[in-house]
């Protein structure tokens, strides 16, 4: 394949555009020129160093090596995901659902791809498993973390409603139902505009770097319908599971709404 | 089935329900009886009644004819002692889909003082008086055997509160038990056979 391959000062030459986002925000008086230089040296080192790191692991194709570079990869997405709500549940209640929301969703749609459409040789070599799970965590960690927050946030605000249908006896399921559909709906709706707005209104990165790899397109939007349909599957199953996951901790075995386990907001 | 008849259990009976804020409470409620709570703002009174409800964690021992809470899961405790919260939550903006059974509820409706046309309209096109009387239809309407009631007239004229008063003898003779809290000590009269008062989460009788 013929890539045309980036030299350093190519990348001197186009670190300009970044001096000029950031003379721009001098200009406007925004005062964002640090946290536009700093961003950019943060992808800069950021990324050189997931390069190096790949290259290495790639190079042993060990299974352990690459179970490693996984389990680091989901640990930090759990952690994002437990982060990015507002509200807390007591007794690291956040990191607990999205560490299960992500390592189950992640682990069952990698394993489902690895195992049907791809099946590289051997099954786990770290080329198609570390970047799978790679564009699978991005999603997950956005719908797990959307669902998350609308549970936890809207938990409070229908604390009268979700009472109301339990003093009159409802299960603790059939009263958080409408926060729950609420909830995933949230979730799951960004991967669906993103299925929708593909190849018309943005070419997608996967597909746009591979055809600058050399691929031929149809094959590489073959590779992102494929994509596609993984990342929708994973963010319902991730959204859900966050949600039911908030849901279990916020009540209790007598079906009592729990809102002493949700501490207050920072 | 006579001698059991004779004896038989209390709708209601509360032994040693407690929790952080609430002195123990033992209450026994027969049938068709209702028992009235009064006391200061912020004394416990609907703590008890949450208590009671299984709403909030506690402790002790609530049966509901002779049968034990603790053997019964939540959600099936809670459709027969209903709670009806001082001010009721809607999870719906209109009113018709809080009520499984329609004829029911409209029957309650105009025995309550509140017209048809309202079971179409919006929850919040409700004044906080005709949402009161909603609510407590709404309750009514699943015919639980004990109803617990935290100032169901607070926000209605005298000619709804008599209304509303009415309909809960009417179901107190269906031989169910009522257990209110109350600001107003002359309902608590008209109402009630007994009264306790309710002062720093401790229940004293105040009258029998």
């Amino acid at each position: 394949m013929d890539v045309i391959k980036l030299q350093a000062l190519d990348l001197v030459i186009a670190s300009l555009l970044v001096l000029l986002s950031a003379g721009i925000s001098s200009a406007l008086r925004l005062n964002l020129q640090r946290q536009v230089l700093w961003a950019a040296l943060r992808t800069v080192v950021q990324l050189l160093l997931v390069g190096h790191i790949l290259r290495i692991v790639f190079a042993h194709a060990a299974p352990w090596l690459t179970a490693l570079v996984v389990a680091v990869m989901m640990a930090l997405a759990a952690r994002e995901v437990a982060a990015r709500p507002k509200a807390r549940l007591a007794r690291r209640g956040n990191g607990q659902v999205g560490a299960m929301a992500v390592v189950a969703t992640t682990v069952v749609t990698a394993l489902f791809i690895l195992s049907t459409a791809l099946r590289p040789e051997p099954w786990y070599d770290p080329r198609y498993t570390i970047a799978l799970v790679g564009i699978v965590l991005g999603s997950v960690l956005n719908a797990a973390s959307l669902a998350l927050d609308g549970v936890l946030s809207g938990v409070r605000r229908d604390r009268l409603a979700i009472e109301a249908r339990l003093s009159l006896g409802a299960t603790a399921h059939q009263a958080f139902a409408s926060l729950l559909r609420e909830s995933v709906r949230r979730g799951i709706v960004p991967s669906i505009n993103q299925m929708s707005a593909a190849g018309i209104i943005t070419l997608p990165g996967i597909m746009t770097g591979q055809i600058i790899a050399g691929m031929d397109p149809i094959d590489a939007a073959k590779y992102q319908i494929l994509l596609m349909f993984l990342l929708c599957g994973a963010s319902g199953m991730a959204a859900m599971g966050a949600a039911y996951g908030a849901m279990r901790r916020l009540t209790d075995e007598r079906g009592r709404l729990r809102l002493d386990r949700l501490l207050s907001e920072r | 089935m006579l001698a059991a008849m004779s004896d038989k259990p209390p709708v209601l009976r509360l032994r040693g329900v407690y929790s952080e804020r609430l002195s123990p409470v033992s209450i026994d409620l027969a049938a068709g009886e209702c028992a009235a709570i009064t006391g200061p703002s912020g004394s416990g009174k609907s703590l008890l009644l949450r208590q009671v409800a299984d709403l909030d964690p506690g402790h002790g021992e609530v049966e509901l004819d002779g049968a034990p809470r603790s053997g019964m899961r939540g959600h099936a405790w809670r459709r027969q002692v209903i709670y009806c919260q001082a001010e009721a939550g809607w999870w719906d903006d209109h009113v018709a889909p809080h009520y499984t059974d329609a004829a029911r509820a409209a029957e309650l409706f105009q025995r309550l003082g509140l017209a048809p046309g309202k079971m179409d309209a919006l929850v919040q096109e409700l004044s906080t008086g005709e949402r009161q009387r909603a609510a407590l239809a709404r309750a009514l309407a699943l015919a639980p055997r004990a109803l617990l009631l935290d100032e169901p007239t607070a926000a209605l004229d005298p000619e709804a509160t008599a209304r509303v008063e009415t309909e809960l003898r009417r179901y107190l003779d269906g031989g169910a038990a009522i257990l209110m809290v109350t600001h107003n000590p002359e309902q608590a009269r008209r109402m009630a056979r007994r009264g306790w008062r309710m002062e720093q989460g401790r229940l004293e009788p105040q009258w029998t």
